[in-house]
């Protein structure tokens, strides 16, 4: 289906989303509570089927913090975004899609490490690259350590 | 990297745990795989990252977009070219240009000579992982033909930094022809001696036929991309899929198998070597006449909103996502990277086989860590 | 000092030329037994023998090792389109010496867990096991340090002890990695002692003795492996297999070379006793090829065909000494190009194809050669 057709058929999933055409793919904003169900209702109907995963993305935005997905269909290869923003930035919680993407584990744990958003539900929960003591260097306000002196 | 609190299990036998890295022989790179054994059986891999993580990202908050592509030349190095190239391409997407044709054909060869290198060095490896040490010296003894060819026109062996936004750096090299035919016919003749080597070799049919098997399911679910997805029946080729540059023009087959062992995994490599072969073949005489790049702006500012690309790397599909305010540097840069995605299924499929088959499984999914931390 | 000069005296006065010692060492050794007698008394001349004996093996192990060790860099590095060792002296023929004289430097570290009195005795099994069977093996006609009745029998039972040597290494390191490479290694060996037992049995079954000599001379209108055609050349292939498999080489290295379990049962050891295991694994190597030289391909014996000939007399020309060395340094030849051409085997399927296939392979060869032997089917 088309462009047109996938928008429709996205908002019609649930009331809450917001549906808008970005430069390049639909993209869907979705409050943090309802990403597992939307998830799954993308996965698994029969118009959608998106059952690959692109990446996982955390942004910080300044104010919030978000994550973007990017799925994709393979059969029909059509592909749309999903964008989710908080504005706690003590104690981000998403949902985590890895049970229903096993791809996710891993890029949620990257966000988790660099970022410091956490995902409900997710099996193993731990920072992927740095060490527990170490802050969350893509955020915005990260001040680096001053090991490194220029 | 937090330590993972002990509980592997509840078997009272003892678990013996092995330390794999993070030094490893042949060219992996620095990953630390600890791995929790029972007699000969794996019951756990667990990789720890983080080696060789150098904030890639971050960096490129704060760096122009030319000067994010000779950053991106370090993620994956055995594929230098491509990662320049999706930057570029995404700026150049994100800017509207068009791209003379003589660029696109140019960044075609170079991808494709690039993953010829790349595929040899992985034979190469893979073939000194199992213990035949011998195919070490003959796939790199080719592999430095092509490395000689990407100096002369680039200046660089293996960290190309030869696209730029709008084009190339430098126009090709006037033997260039020359020099990539002269290689198409050797490599030609020397690639039935690879058969004969590995893949006609009892032993080796032992060590990897039935090794690791990935379903088609599992690979779709656990984004596993590129000749290892292939080789599992995941139609997953961008070059197919999303042409760009001048992969609309040439005639290649995509190598899918549906087994998904270890054995097809290398073989979909081994083929996928003969398919590049064949588009450069198809571009090499008509290289078309043209400019090398597009007059840009001296400051590179792309417009509000939210870019991504994807090529097709050796290892399997690269993507980047650029988040742009509309200054000259960008807001936020994520990139897909390829081995990241392939690490995710090491655990699954290593579970209950032998510990030399984990060797044999994780040559075969052909990782470059730097990708994996960037 | 005078003996010495007494034999020399009494070996001059004879009057046979001095080439002709390499066709027929025993009148040279006969010479010196009896100048010895003459010196000395009985008591003292056998201890003075064995003390020349020993010394000779000593310097024989020594420089074959050396030169196998310098050999196989040679023999990879052509196998690999490069030219290997070509500094340290003419050809680079020195560079096993040079690393001997850096292992030599090395530092022992002794490991503070480890059981220090098996930890320091493992090597020395090893090396003592190969002087025994080295000293069993015919290097020429009347070069033949204990011409045992029981010669093969003997060499199968005592190259057997070698295992001992390395379950000692891995179990008294106190580490993982020695431990699980010693008990790799050690099944591996032991499966294989089978298989190369059961092919020298055909053999012997060809021969109708077990003693080296008689074997030997058996094969004077032609060796074994003509003269026994197929069962002699299956068997002649399960021993090349079986043996590469005991000495850890070859596609079977799994135990030592795996690039997960560093070095197998000898991580530990450092400097010179690390020397001891490396130089032993040569050494078995160099064993097991004169053994297949031996029973296989005639030994010392020139290449004859049928009985007193032309072709025969011409092969007679070239020594004996020649031929044997010869034959075994071109069947380590093909053993080593075994390792640098293929891949490893797991250690399961190593053990299977031992259990599964080989043996019983063996065990109905053995039998066809009993059949051929009755019928006298053979040449």
């Amino acid at each position: 289906m088309d462009k047109i057709q996938l928008a429709e058929f996205i908002k019609s999933l649930d009331s809450d989303l917001e549906v808008k055409e970005g430069k390049q793919y639909t993209e869907v904003t979705v409050p943090p509570s309802k990403i597992h169900s939307l998830a799954s209702q993308l996965r698994e109907k029969e118009e959608a089927l998106f059952d690959f995963l692109d990446c996982i993305t955390g942004v910080d935005y300044g104010h919030d913090l978000g994550v973007i997905y990017h799925l994709r269909s393979t059969k029909y290869q059509h592909m749309v975004v999903i964008k989710s923003r908080t504005t706690d930035r003590e104690n981000p919680l998403f949902d985590s899609v890895s049970d229903i993407w096993e791809t996710a584990n891993l890029h949620e744990r990257e966000a988790f490490d660099l970022l410091g958003i956490k995902f409900a539900n997710h099996p193993d929960l731990r920072r992927l690259f740095l060490n527990s003591s170490w802050g969350f260097p893509l955020r915005k306000d990260y001040v680096d350590n001053d090991m490194i002196t220029w | 990297m937090e330590e993972k609190v002990k509980d592997i299990g509840t078997d009272e036998q003892q678990e013996y745990i092995i330390n794999i890295g993070p030094q490893h022989p042949s060219t992996h790179g620095v990953m630390r795989l600890v791995v929790s054994l029972k007699g000969e059986t794996v019951k756990n891999v667990e990789p720890h990252l983080g080696y060789i993580h150098r904030g890639i990202e971050k960096m490129c908050e704060s760096l122009t977009y030319p000067q994010i592509i000779h950053l991106t030349d370090r993620m994956d190095y055995l594929a230098a070219h491509m990662n320049n190239e999706v930057v570029c391409l995404a700026v150049e997407k994100a800017l509207e240009i068009e791209i003379p044709d003589r660029v696109k054909v140019i960044r075609t060869l170079m991808s494709e000579l690039t993953r010829i290198q790349s595929h040899e060095l992985f034979w190469a490896s893979y073939g000194m992982d199992l213990g035949g040490q011998t195919c070490y010296f003959y796939g790199l003894r080719d592999r430095e033909m092509v490395l000689d060819i990407f100096e002369e026109t680039t200046g660089g062996r293996m960290i190309v930094s030869y696209n730029c936004p709008g084009g190339v750096m430098y126009d090709l090299h006037p033997n260039f022809q020359k020099r990539v035919k002269e290689f198409l016919k050797h490599f030609r003749k020397v690639l039935p001696e690879y058969d004969d080597i590995l893949t006609n070799n009892v032993i080796f049919h032992e060590r990897t036929v039935g090794i690791g098997p990935l379903s088609l399911k599992d690979a779709i679910s656990y984004g596993i991309t590129g000749p290892s997805g292939r080789a599992s029946g995941f139609s997953c080729d961008v070059r197919k899929h999303e042409p760009y540059s001048a992969y609309d023009r040439v005639n290649f087959n995509e190598v899918l198998y549906t087994e998904g062992d270890a054995f097809h995994r290398y073989l979909a490599r081994v083929e996928e070597m003969r398919e590049s072969m064949n588009i450069i073949d198809q571009l090499i005489d008509n290289i078309p006449e043209g400019p090398y790049a597009v007059k840009m702006k001296p400051v590179i500012k792309l417009p509000e909103g939210e870019y991504y690309q994807r090529v097709e790397t050796p290892r399997g599909e690269l993507g980047v996502f650029i988040i742009s305010d509309g200054n000259k540097t960008p807001y936020r840069v994520h990139f897909r990277t390829p081995n990241f995605a392939n690490l995710s299924v090491l655990n699954h499929l290593v579970k209950g086989f032998k510990i030399a088959d984990l060797i044999s499984i994780f040559g075969s999914f052909d990782y470059v860590i730097p990708d994996i931390d960037r | 000092m005078l003996t010495s000069f007494g034999i020399i005296n009494y070996l001059s006065a004879q009057s046979v030329p001095w080439w002709k010692v390499f066709y027929d060492f025993t009148s040279l050794t006969k010479n010196i037994d009896a100048g010895l007698h003459n010196a000395m008394s009985p008591f003292w001349t056998i201890m003075t023998e064995m003390v020349i004996i020993g010394v000779l093996f000593l310097l024989f192990y020594a420089v074959v090792g050396l030169f196998l060790v310098y050999a196989e860099r040679k023999v990879c590095a052509f196998i690999q389109n490069r030219l290997g060792p070509n500094r340290v002296g003419p050809f680079g023929i020195f560079q096993t010496v040079a690393d001997l004289i850096k292992l030599l430097f090395k530092e022992l570290i002794p490991i503070k867990n480890a059981d220090h009195f098996l930890f320091n005795l493992a090597p020395y099994f090893v090396i003592i096991v190969n002087f025994m069977v080295l000293a069993a093996i015919p290097y020429a006609l009347g070069l033949h340090a204990i011409d045992l009745n029981i010669g093969i029998f003997y060499v199968i039972a005592v190259s057997s002890m070698s295992v001992i040597g390395v379950l000692l290494a891995g179990w008294s390191s106190n580490s993982k990695y020695s431990l699980l490479g010693a008990m790799r290694s050690g099944a591996q060996i032991v499966s294989y002692e089978l298989s190369v037992g059961l092919a020298l049995a055909t053999v012997v079954i060809l021969a109708g003795s077990m003693q080296l000599s008689v074997i030997i001379e058996a094969q004077r209108t032609g060796w074994f492996i003509f003269k026994g055609h197929i069962p002699a050349v299956i068997a002649f292939v399960i021993y090349i297999i079986a043996g590469t498999a005991e000495t850890n080489r070859g596609p079977f290295d799994l135990a030592e070379a795996e690039s997960e379990l560093t070095a197998g049962y000898h991580t530990e050891y450092s400097g010179i006793k690390f020397a001891f295991f490396y130089l032993a694994e040569f050494i078995n190597m160099f064993i097991v090829a004169s053994i297949a030289a031996t029973v296989f391909f005639g030994g010392w014996m020139p290449l004859h065909f049928g009985a007193d000939n032309g072709f025969n007399r011409i092969m007679d020309f070239i020594p004996p000494v020649i031929w044997f060395f010869a034959k075994t340094f071109f069947l380590i030849w093909v053993i080593m190009l075994f390792k640098w051409t293929f891949p490893r085997l797991r250690i399961d399927q190593l053990l299977t194809l031992e259990w599964k296939y080989l043996l019983p392979i063996n065990i109905v060869n053995l039998l066809i050669m009993a059949f051929i032997v009755l019928m006298g089917w053979h040449f």
